[in-house]
């Protein structure tokens, strides 16, 4: 089976010179929810503008289930409905006209039923008849979404779904979202939270400064995060690391005054009692100690150091 | 093609211009009414027949191109230059639709508004002064294929525009001028000879002259350059149209 999205070698530099993407390759499995996480200017947006035909690629190409985006641009757009990150919408026009109106726009025939479905999925149906203009601004976004629900899109793109959403709105659209994938749709959502990627995807891919950094599954990068580190001062600094404890992998530092052990907290195991025998054996005292976890927050800002680096 | 979205933009749009109805048939039809107080029955007291036309209905056919060509250009242009100006526009861009669908989904809507008003213009003049059309086809090719023209032309202003001003420039600026001057009152013969020359120069003037021949077949130029210059100006905007599809200009970055 194709994939959902096949990125290769995207780049983009704007007439201005800059370049907001730099050659991505990604690829994104049907059925699945990938989180693009990055900072402002990360190239976020930019990279799901030249998916849905709004920004043009300088280089590189994207097949939408198997589908070139330039070649095949209609049967790859049908497939794709888009929530931009700004709030966008009619003025004048009623909730239910305008939900209708983006149907007939992807090319489907009127289905009433299935509009008055989305629009109860995202507590609009209310306000079908209300003009656009007088929403709020969730329920703005909630028409926002429900238009790009609107002609049954395969793959769903979310730029930035929770931006300025409160508590509610945002357990309602993640229950939307993880309702959405179990039909198989496919949904890539960016966000700049960290906690929000490891709430609801099951991949996430970490962009900077227009480039990939990574791409990998929830679960391994949880599994990164289960990594801990235990620090040990030391009473005297040590020359070397005695004989006794060489099964364990330390590392000592700060002129030999310190001690970090790498230790798995999801190990039946730790290794932190025989370590801490193994040391009073060998005569080492420790004056202190400390433990810290790795957070995917520190993964991602030594990725992002690095990359700058 | 994506007949479906075409039907959608289409009626879209129809529905936003229902919504301003009233005013934008209110306007011209008392506009309209002004004209012949004012043309018809001051002047046309004294001036009386215009090429053996009795003026008050001499003036229909320039009256209706000149609501033609406005509303053409003010309802395109501002049909594609809103949704620009409030985003909207990512949708109609992200949709599985070619340019041209695009086009004829917003032309058409834009072109359809004014040929009504058009022939409501019509209706009313005739309220005022007896009309006869000696040609009604060449009456509605030149009817149709003016709407169709500007409302293209406006919808090139509306993609170019990247503010209000520059919205209003060229109609205000260009159009309504070259409208006034084409001979929508007058016959060009009523004018000296150098000033007759230098109207030739205005292209309104043989859409204007044209249209008026398919009334009473009196003419300013032959009707043959009247069809030739309509199919020379949609022949040129519809060139622009493509090249902007060719290059997204505006629209894409
Ligand atoms: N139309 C444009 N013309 C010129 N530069 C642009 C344009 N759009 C975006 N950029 C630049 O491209 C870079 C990437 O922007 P992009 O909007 O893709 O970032 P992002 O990751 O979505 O950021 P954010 O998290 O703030 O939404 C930025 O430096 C931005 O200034
Ligand atoms: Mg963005």
């Amino acid at each position: 089976m194709t994939n959902a999205l096949s990125i290769k070698n995207l780049s983009k530099t704007y007439d201005t010179g800059l370049t907001a993407l730099n050659g991505v390759d990604l690829d994104i499995r049907r059925g699945e929810i990938l989180a693009l996480l990055g900072p402002n200017g990360a190239g976020k947006t930019t990279l799901i503008s030249i998916v849905c035909g709004l920004v043009n690629p300088s280089t590189g190409t994207v097949a939408v289930e198997g589908h070139d985006i330039i070649q095949d641009y209609r049967k790859a757009r049908a497939l794709i409905g888009l929530v931009p990150q700004e709030l966008h919408t009619e003025t004048f026009e009623t909730v239910w006209d305008t939900v209708s109106y983006s149907r007939g726009l992807f090319g489907k025939k009127p289905a009433p039923q299935l509009v008055e479905q989305i629009l109860k999925d995202l507590s609009l149906f209310e306000k079908k008849d209300s003009k656009i203009m007088a929403l709020s601004g969730g329920m703005k976004r909630r028409v926002m979404i429900a238009k790009a629900l609107a002609h049954e899109p395969r793959i769903l793109f979310l730029d930035e779904p929770t931006a300025g959403v409160d508590v509610e709105l945002r357990k309602d659209m993640w229950r939307l979202v993880k309702r959405l994938r179990d039909t198989g749709v496919t949904i890539i959502l960016t966000t700049h939270y960290i906690e929000e990627a490891e709430e609801i995807a099951d991949r996430v891919g970490v962009i900077n400064r227009g480039r990939l950094l990574l791409v990998e599954d929830k679960a391994e990068l949880m599994r990164k995060l289960g990594q801990k580190q235990l620090v040990l001062e030391l009473q005297k600094p040590l020359e070397q690391l005695p004989e006794a404890l060489s099964d364990y992998a330390l590392e000592l530092s700060d002129g030999g005054t310190r001690i970090t052990y790498h230790y798995d907290t999801q190990a039946t195991r730790t290794g932190i009692a025989s370590l801490l025998a193994a040391l009073a054996g060998a005569g080492v005292t420790v004056k202190d100690l400390d433990t810290e976890q790795r957070s995917l927050e520190d993964i991602f800002v030594s990725l992002v150091v690095e990359e700058s680096q | 093609m994506n007949f479906e979205a075409v039907k959608s933009i289409y009626l879209f749009e129809m529905a936003r211009m229902k919504r301003t109805l009233l005013q934008s048939v209110i306007s011209p039809v008392l506009s309209t009414s002004l004209y012949f107080v004012v043309f018809g029955a001051a002047i046309g007291s004294r001036i009386e027949t215009v090429e053996g036309v009795p003026y008050g209905a001499f003036i229909v056919p320039g009256l209706m191109m000149l609501t033609l060509l406005q509303n053409s250009i003010s309802n395109a242009s501002f049909g594609i230059y809103f949704p620009k100006f409030i985003g909207t526009i990512y949708e109609v861009l992200s949709a599985p639709i070619s340019f041209l669908e695009i086009v004829l989904g917003y032309v058409g809507a834009a072109a359809t508004k004014s040929m009504i008003l058009g022939l409501i213009i019509l209706a009313t003049a005739h309220l005022f002064v007896p009309i006869e059309i000696k040609h009604p086809f060449w009456m509605l090719f030149f009817l149709v294929l003016t709407a169709i023209t500007f409302s293209l032309f406006g919808f090139i202003i509306g993609i170019w525009a990247d503010n209000f001003e520059k919205l209003q420039l060229i109609p205000l600026l260009i159009i309504t001028p070259l409208v006034f001057l084409g001979g929508s009152f007058y016959s060009i013969h009523m004018l000296p000879e150098f000033w007759q020359k230098v109207t030739l120069a205005n292209p309104v003037l043989y859409l204007i002259s044209g249209f008026r021949w398919s009334f009473y077949e009196t003419a300013d130029v032959g009707i043959e350059l009247s069809i030739a210059m309509i199919l020379i100006f949609l022949a040129l905007c519809l060139s622009i149209i493509w090249w902007i599809f060719r290059t997204g200009y505006k629209l894409k970055t």
